[in-house]
């Protein structure tokens, strides 16, 4: 019995993991309405952010987690400036073209710089024993994923909730119009939620590494994952995104405990049933 | 405009008469999957093709070797087969080497036999293979082979029970199948079988089932890459370990970057490979060396290898047949041929031009104070057993 | 106006498309021979861009997962081969059919949702089919491909070779009736419906238009036709593996589209042709990066022709009228 909590813990985690990787591309795609297929290649940049400080660098594994995040906000804020801002208007269609475009050049950019070997990071020696919970032996690094994405949640939400930011990125969402009426910058305030979302992303790519592995089709590797999450959750939702990473990591490990025989196709059963029943995913707002 | 018109027609021409020009170079068309997903073993075995040209020179039986290099992006036979097609037919190569992937190579495998072009398959490990072409020799290794040599080896050391784990694809489920044919015709019992995903596997439930049958030996099968080190990982937080469990596997699972991931516990894991990195021989020593000089010093691995000594097959073929590069010649040639590689002994066998060699069974064990693959036993001249 | 003229006027055939076909018949036959083996999977390609385009396009069915229908019919047309009957136009009767069927099924739960969860749902459905296929690996060969497909002579008098000849002309005679089949039902009353339900499904509804009846139908029918490219793919190159249903298939036909241009059939074979002559050049001239200079062509389009290739082309020549 511990055992199986065990197992289910390391899919909260790794639903844990999953959420920091989706939430920027949920807020992007539900409050922005901007359809960035590219937020894989935004994660890869933070991974190998921290790839290049620690085993080029000599930093320690986490002092670059900030660095991560930073770097690849000010990227991801580069590229809203002077590229993506021209097509908020220009569809969906037009928006996956380019995004995914996007993905193919950061893809051999990365191949290019860093060859196509899989990359994975020294972790400081806390982070990969085990910590003994009770009877139970829980990797000390998912206990670690699990208390950061507790940490970015609990600063996401009070920052929308209680700022003066959060409060105008909530005006600009809710009716741009009268947003823009009021005197709000409404186009710098959506720079600069893309930029934090792209640089949560970033962390998550960073952390990601340990778990999944760093190579240059990162992006395109995640992209699924990431949607689904999104879809499931519904879009511009932070607790869907929460819920639907938790739900979604527990589900699939309890599914290849309990069945493997159909280990690979719980994941998109549940999605596809999910969507079916709620098609605006579980707290969808549009 | 008339001049364009010329222009384009003589274009055409020199397109379609660029076989005739080149009388005095043998064309090797190499089809790798040099992007995508399998980017990483495509590049690794493309540095073992350079590598052996760096060494030996691009000029054989007073022929100039040349290269040309054609991208798959991953699983895609009818990519594969059309590259083929377009190498033979508008670049007139008469080799078809790489060859990375199954699937790939049996559709390449077609148009060897169609245009009866040598073909050297330097990777893919499924037995079917080599049926596809009369013209086609393998140098790499097959699934079969290495885990038929090793289901009998396990079951010959005492053990009656063992659990199975393979990726559920084909080159997993085919090496497990011989694996659990040959220690089930020896007497041995298969306790359990579970087959994991082939993409973003997360080990750890699949491990726990494992744990909870508590068998007495566990045999498992990973692609090389990012499965390795995150199912040894696994292995090690779920505490199924040599300490409890014998585990069998082929080599991949303990490669360099598993091995630190898991540490001291990887002690007594049992694996079967038929090339060993660190296999202290002149031969391999000055490979390796060479290899890591030319590769930013980055170890050579099983695709290096199989390309390597593909090409010294291409090679020493074309020196028996004094520059004749036709399919029926230098396969003729390739029979029987035996050399002694980095990874020992091996040769082509003349029935049925696929691989001979020496397969090799290593336990982790502590050198110089850290975990490392360690020879324990051989198993020479091993043939596939399905041909 | 009057309608019926209207619509004559909408299907009159160009002058554009008149030089079209005879182009892509003559430059490869002639100018490059020794691209023919290519330029039947360009026209393959384009048959199964422009299923996509009639649901997309047309209908506003937004698809990540209809290289599903594309795989259904391939390993139709395979598994039929593989089995003793290897007649190439049977067989692509016998995909079309399985493949429709198939779309016929799926499209009752297709028409329900729209936006992201229509998105997620054909996407998960294809990773589905895959899972299955693999699954089913004594039937349908697994991660290996399907063996043993052997294409008869078509017509019983012209064999399929590695110079593709054959495959070229055939795969360009399918491609062209079924454009014309296409070209006419889009400019059909039921296509015009089509594109209103796109544009304001209420109204629609409101004029007395069953809409998801409409729209099961030209999903059902895009379902055939993708089963028949995969049916041609097959046999052309006596292959099928677990990749012809995958999600990459289905996203790069997406992106050739897209590329091409949407809702105007020309722009998907325009699209096929641009994306995969670049493919093939860049990747010749650089096997290891060349998927750099695809991101940018791609990029590059988006900004300067926000219309597709063709939506570019298209206003560069009614520029050129203005002068």
């Amino acid at each position: 019995m511990s055992q199986l909590f065990a197992v289910l813990f390391d899919g909260f985690a790794y639903g844990m993991l999953l959420f920091l990787l989706s939430v920027g591309l949920s807020v992007t795609l539900g409050l922005m309405n901007f359809t960035n297929l590219a937020h894989g290649a935004f994660a890869m940049v933070g991974g190998y952010v921290t790839y290049s400080l620690v085993e080029l660098a000599g930093w320690p594994f986490l002092a670059t987690l900030p660095f991560a995040f930073l770097i690849t906000a000010i990227i991801a804020a580069g590229f809203e400036r002077f590229l993506f801002r021209r097509i908020y208007e220009a569809g969906e269609l037009n928006q996956v073209l380019f995004t995914i475009g996007l993905v193919f050049a950061a893809s051999a950019v990365a191949a290019y710089f860093f060859g196509t070997v899989h990359h994975s990071v020294d972790l400081p020696a806390y982070l990969t024993g085990f910590i003994e919970v009770g009877s139970v032996k829980l990797p000390a690094y998912r206990i670690f994923l699990v208390v950061v994405a507790l940490v970015v949640t609990a600063i996401v939400v009070a920052g929308l909730e209680y700022t003066r930011f959060g409060a105008m990125v909530r005006a600009s969402v809710d009716n741009q119009k009268v947003a823009r009426g009021l005197g709000l910058n409404v186009n710098r305030i959506f720079a600069l939620t893309f930029a934090l979302g792209s640089g949560l992303a970033g962390l998550g790519g960073a952390l990601a590494i340990d778990i999944l592995s760093l190579d240059p089709s990162f992006g395109f590797h995640i992209l699924v994952l990431v949607l689904i999450v999104v879809a499931v959750g519904g879009l511009g939702s932070i607790w869907g995104s929460f819920l639907a990473a938790a739900c979604l990591g527990i589900f699939d490990v309890a599914g290849k405990y309990f069945i493997p025989e159909l280990g690979a196709f719980l994941i998109y059963l549940f999605m596809v049933a999910l969507l079916f029943i709620k098609p605006r995913g579980l707290f969808g707002r549009r | 405009m008339k001049n364009t018109l010329m222009t384009i027609c003589a274009l055409a021409l020199s397109l379609a008469g660029g076989t005739a020009l080149a009388q005095e170079t043998v064309k090797i068309g190499v089809i790798n999957a040099y992007s995508g997903q399998f980017a990483d073993p495509a590049a690794q075995l493309d540095a073992g093709i350079k590598l052996y040209m760096q060494i030996h020179g691009d000029e054989v039986a007073g022929k100039k070797i040349e290269i040309i290099r054609k991208d798959v992006g991953g699983i895609a036979p009818d990519v594969a087969k059309r590259l083929a097609e377009e190498l033979v037919v508008r670049d007139g190569v008469d080799i078809l080497a790489g060859n990375l992937l199954t699937p790939n190579a049996l559709a390449v495998g077609a148009v060897s036999e169609e245009a009866e072009k040598f073909m050297v398959v330097m990777n893919a490990a499924t037995s079917i293979i080599i049926k596809k072409s009369p013209y086609m020799a393998r140098t790499s290794l097959t699934a079969a082979q290495l885990n038929h040599a090793f289901g009998e080896w396990v079951a010959d050391n005492g053990v009656k029970e063992v659990y199975t784990m393979v990726t559920d694809y084909g080159p997993g489920i085919g090496s497990g199948a011989a694996f659990e044919a040959a220690f089930v015709a020896k007497g041995g019992k298969v306790v359990g079988a579970d087959r994991t995903p082939v993409v973003n596997p997360d080990f750890s439930p699949f491990v726990q089932r494992i744990a909870d049958a508590k068998p007495e030996a566990l045999y498992a099968w990973v692609p090389g890459g990012t499965q390795p080190p995150a199912l040894g990982k696994a292995l090690a937080e779920r505490g199924v370990t040599p300490a409890n469990t014998k585990i069998y596997a082929q080599g991949e699972l303990t490669d360099d970057a598993a091995l630190e991931a898991m540490g001291d516990v990887a002690l007594g894991i049992v694996t079967a490979y038929h090339y060993n990195v660190h296999r202290d021989t002149p031969l391999n020593n000055e490979f390796v060396a060479a290899f890591k000089a030319a590769n930013d010093g980055r170890d050579p691995d099983i695709y290096s290898i199989g390309a390597y000594d593909g090409m010294h097959l291409i090679y020493e073929a074309l020196k028996k047949t004094n520059g004749d590069a036709s399919g029926p010649a230098l396969i003729a040639a390739a029979k029987g041929m035996a050399w002694d590689s980095p990874r020992g002994p091996m040769s082509i066998d003349p029935e049925t031009r696929d691989v001979v060699q020496t397969v090799w069974i290593r336990e982790v064990q502590k050198l110089d104070g850290k975990p490392a693959n360690v020879i324990i036993d051989q198993v020479d001249n091993a043939k596939d057993p399905t041909h | 106006m009057d309608p019926h003229l209207w619509l004559k006027r909408k299907g009159r055939i160009s002058p554009y498309e008149v030089a079209f076909w005879p182009i892509v018949l003559v430059l490869p036959f002639w100018l490059f021979p020794t691209y023919l083996s290519l330029s039947s999977q360009i026209a393959i390609t384009a048959l199964f861009c422009i299923s996509l385009d009639l649901i997309l396009g047309y209908a506003g069915i937004i698809s990540l997962g209809h290289a599903a229908f594309f795989g259904i019919g391939a390993y139709a047309a395979g598994l039929l081969s593989a089995h003793g009957w290897g007649e190439p136009l049977s067989g692509l009767a016998f995909a079309a059919v399985v493949a429709a069927f198939a779309g016929w099924i799926v499209s009752f739960m297709i028409v329900r949702v729209q936006h992201l969860a229509l998105l997620m749902i054909t996407l998960g459905l294809g990773f589905l089919l895959v899972e299955l296929a693999n699954s089913l690996g004594s039937f349908t060969g697994g991660a290996d491909g399907l063996q043993g497909i052997d294409t008869w002579k078509l017509l019983g008098v012209w064999k399929f070779s590695f110079w593709g000849k054959t495959a070229y002309a055939y795969s360009l005679a399918v491609l062209f009736i079924l454009f014309l089949v296409c070209r006419r039902i889009v400019r059909s009353p039921f296509g015009l419906t089509l594109e209103a339900i796109r544009e304001n499904p209420d109204r629609t509804t409101a004029l007395g238009a069953p809409n998801r009846a409409h729209l099961q139908k030209i999903f059902t029918l895009s379902a055939g036709i993708a089963g028949i490219a995969g049916a041609l793919l097959a046999q052309t190159t006596e292959t099928v593996s677990l990749e012809s249903l995958g999600f990459q298939r289905s996203a790069e036909i997406a992106i050739m589209l897209i590329l091409g241009g949407t809702g105007r059939l020309y722009g998907a074979i325009l699209g096929a042709i641009i994306f995969m002559v670049a493919r093939d050049q860049l990747a010749g001239m650089n096997p290891q990066y060349w998927y750099f200079w695809i991101g940018l062509l791609l990029m590059i389009v988006v900004l300067f022709m926000p219309r597709g290739i063709l939506g570019g082309l298209e206003r560069l020549a009614a520029f050129g009228r203005r002068r």
